[in-house]
């Protein structure tokens, strides 16, 4: 790290001789400081004479993400339009904020707004936590063959996917399924098709995230489990700390700053609820509490072609999900030091 | 260290085992049960009413011989394929290229360029706007649908680039030295470096391209035929019954009973299309967890 630091110093203080040398003239070779736009276009110029190669390489990689990232962020003007693709953006009415009232005044804003909330928020509470507590049991377990066993068979839900987890879920919640058995047996009633009841819907969905994600999200925490210095551990026993109190001074203390890192990423991501698990779980019964915006915007979008409106929701959404991504960096960068960026 | 062992110490770890034990028991069930199931008599299956851990009845593999009848699994296995080798190929050399110039310190706006591409996570048009470029562009129902607008993602490049970044800048300029290109710094010196990382970024393509199935549903609304493996089993296993029907349809001559093998034909279908991933995760475990490492250090 320091020898790329002295690495970057030196070369700024070639920079800075160049620009003593030659004073506010733009020199034929060499890069210029504060020299304004045309300064730029110099700069430009001669990196592009040293670096031909870099240049061309840069090539495909800015024109994909120019076509399939900002060209689509143009493409937000649709939101504006009631846009037809006959007309195109540049020949569709504009409309002004009409798609934005249309939905948030349309019976469904207030259902949409609580399930990606409601979805976000526990899939944080219960599915955030679950990860830890399984790496702080395996971590308490001395068997190496058992703990590597644990954590290969934990990961394997992980693999499996989307499709077929959703399938085995209709599977087994279907009336005469074998949760449904389970679930029967355990509360004495008869229990019909439980995908089918909107009431539980959050609960599935929840449920088999964490089934397949835990394993998988404990790795991390594994590793950073593994990284505390045993030493803390031989000097706490000779204090006579329980096992529960090294568990709560040192091993937690340790991996609360990966904690705290993950959480941010989770909470940035709070409220943008996938479509592909819910496009293959719900059906229109239980859209009472299985649909969210970004199923919604599938349907208005690629089932009713309703384009400007579908793009409008999206927009409200990345911003609501682009605002909380920041928020929340904020707040951990003024409290835990910790931030994305 | 070794620390006598109380009695709190023993219940706790007895518990713990179980515990753990019960967990690891609940993340594998459902795949023994459908791999079991698969292999017995229908009509106990039909009727079981717990979790199937061995074979019910006489094992038989009737159910695989309607699926190997199905001709949509194979055409399905087959797109699959290509599209997971295609998008390795395209997906990793980019995400090395990006990596590559984005770590050059001679290059005066890598940085610019990083936030160029970074920003793309922070905000993004939506679904809506993407898929009409991706219909613009004449991609619809096209195997280059699935291919390209996957191309590249910021994650893979900011993987690829931290461990480029490693490298100490010595082995390149004493290369260039020597007289190398551009393209042989990256690919003989940079590349050999971070193989490691290298076969992280295609595993993660892979698993990724092979469980995907919501693209297909944007971009290929109507070519079946270029359906990857995932939107065959969406049929199977999600969408209707009758899909099921038309599996065991085809199948009427080889047995009179064939319809009494809809729920096995699922399970059948759902062992094929995963067991090839479930055989080769565990050999691959130590690069996934490397890679989840690099992916979170860097945010």
């Amino acid at each position: 790290m320091e020898q790329v630091m002295g690495k970057e110093k030196l070369i700024y203080s070639e920079r800075g001789q160049n620009r003593k040398k030659e004073k506010n003239a733009i020199p034929s070779t060499g890069y210029v400081e504060h020299a304004g736009f045309a300064g730029f276009v110099h700069n430009l110029k001669t990196d592009i004479t040293r670096n031909k190669v870099i240049y061309i390489m840069c090539i495909p990689i800015v024109v994909w993400y120019i076509i399939f990232h900002y060209i689509p962020m143009a493409g937000i003007m649709m939101a504006f339009q009631k846009y037809t693709p006959a007309l195109g953006i540049t020949g569709s009415p504009w409309v002004g904020l009409d798609n934005f009232t249309r939905f948030f005044t349309g019976p469904y804003f207030f259902r949409l707004l609580r399930n990606t909330a409601m979805i976000g928020v526990l899939d944080v509470v219960f599915g955030f936590p679950a990860p830890i507590i399984f790496a702080l049991l395996l971590n308490e377990v001395r068997t190496k063959f058992f703990k590597k066993t644990i954590q290969t068979v934990s990961y394997m839900p992980y693999f499996i996917s989307m499709v077929v987890v959703c399938g085995l879920i209709v599977d087994f919640t279907q009336s005469g399924g074998l949760i449904s058995n389970v679930i029967a047996k355990l509360t004495h009633t008869s229990v019909q098709n439980l995908l089918a009841d909107p009431a539980n819907y959050w609960a599935i969905h929840i449920a088999s995230n964490i089934w397949q994600g835990m394993g998988y999200g404990s790795i991390i925490y594994i590793a950073a489990l593994s990284g505390v210095d045993q030493q803390l551990y031989e000097a706490a026993v000779l204090d006579g700390a329980s096992r529960w109190q090294r568990c709560i001074h040192i091993t937690i203390p340790s991996i609360l700053p990966t904690i705290m890192i993950m959480l941010i990423l989770r909470m940035g991501s709070l409220l943008q609820v996938g479509a592909d698990k819910i496009l293959l779980l719900y059906t229109p019964a239980t859209y009472e509490t299985a649909d969210v915006i970004s199923t919604y915007i599938y349907r208005c979008g690629l089932q009713q072609y309703d384009y400007g409106f579908s793009t409008a929701v999206g927009l409200f959404n990345s911003i609501i999900g682009t605002t909380f991504l920041l928020v929340t960096n904020a707040i951990s960068k003024k409290y835990t030091e910790s931030s994305l960026f | 260290m070794v620390v006598k062992k109380t009695i709190g110490d023993w219940i706790f770890d007895s518990l713990n085992y179980l515990l753990l034990a019960f967990i690891a028991f609940l993340c594998v069930v459902p795949i023994i049960h459908v791999c079991f199931a698969s292999i017995s008599e229908p009509a106990l299956v039909d009727k079981a009413s717990s979790f199937i851990l061995l074979p019910l009845g006489k094992p038989s593999l009737n159910a695989y011989k309607i699926i190997m009848r199905y001709k949509n699994i194979w055409i399905g296995y087959r797109n699959t394929i290509f599209y997971v080798i295609m998008q390795c190929l395209i997906t990793s050399v980019l995400s090395v290229i990006a990596g590559y110039i984005t770590s050059r310190k001679r290059f005066r706006y890598r940085n610019a360029l990083m936030m160029f591409l970074a920003f793309t996570m922070l905000f993004n048009g939506g679904m809506i706007p993407t898929y009409m470029v991706v219909n613009r562009l004449g991609l619809l129902n096209t195997r280059a649908a699935l291919l390209i607008p996957q191309a590249m993602g910021v994650f893979y490049i900011i993987i690829m680039r931290t461990a480029i970044q490693a490298i100490p800048d010595s082995l390149e300029e004493s290369a260039r030295m020597d007289g190398a290109g551009e393209l042989t710094i990256m690919f003989n010196i940079i590349l050999p470096l971070c193989k490691a990382t290298f076969a992280v970024i295609i595993l993660f393509i892979a698993v990724g391209k092979w469980n995907e199935w919501f693209s297909a549903l944007l971009y290929l609304p109507t070519a079946r035929d270029k359906y990857p493996l995932q939107m065959f089993m969406r049929e199977i296993l999600i969408s209707a019954q009758n899909s099921t029907n038309s599996v065991t349809a085809n199948a009427g001559d080889l047995m009179d009973n064939a319809q009494m093998y809809k729920t096995l034909v699922k399970y059948g279908s759902i062992v094929v299309s995963t067991l090839p991933i479930l055989m080769i995760y565990p050999f691959c475990q130590k690069y996934f967890v490397s890679g989840v490492m690099v992916g979170s250090v860097k945010g």
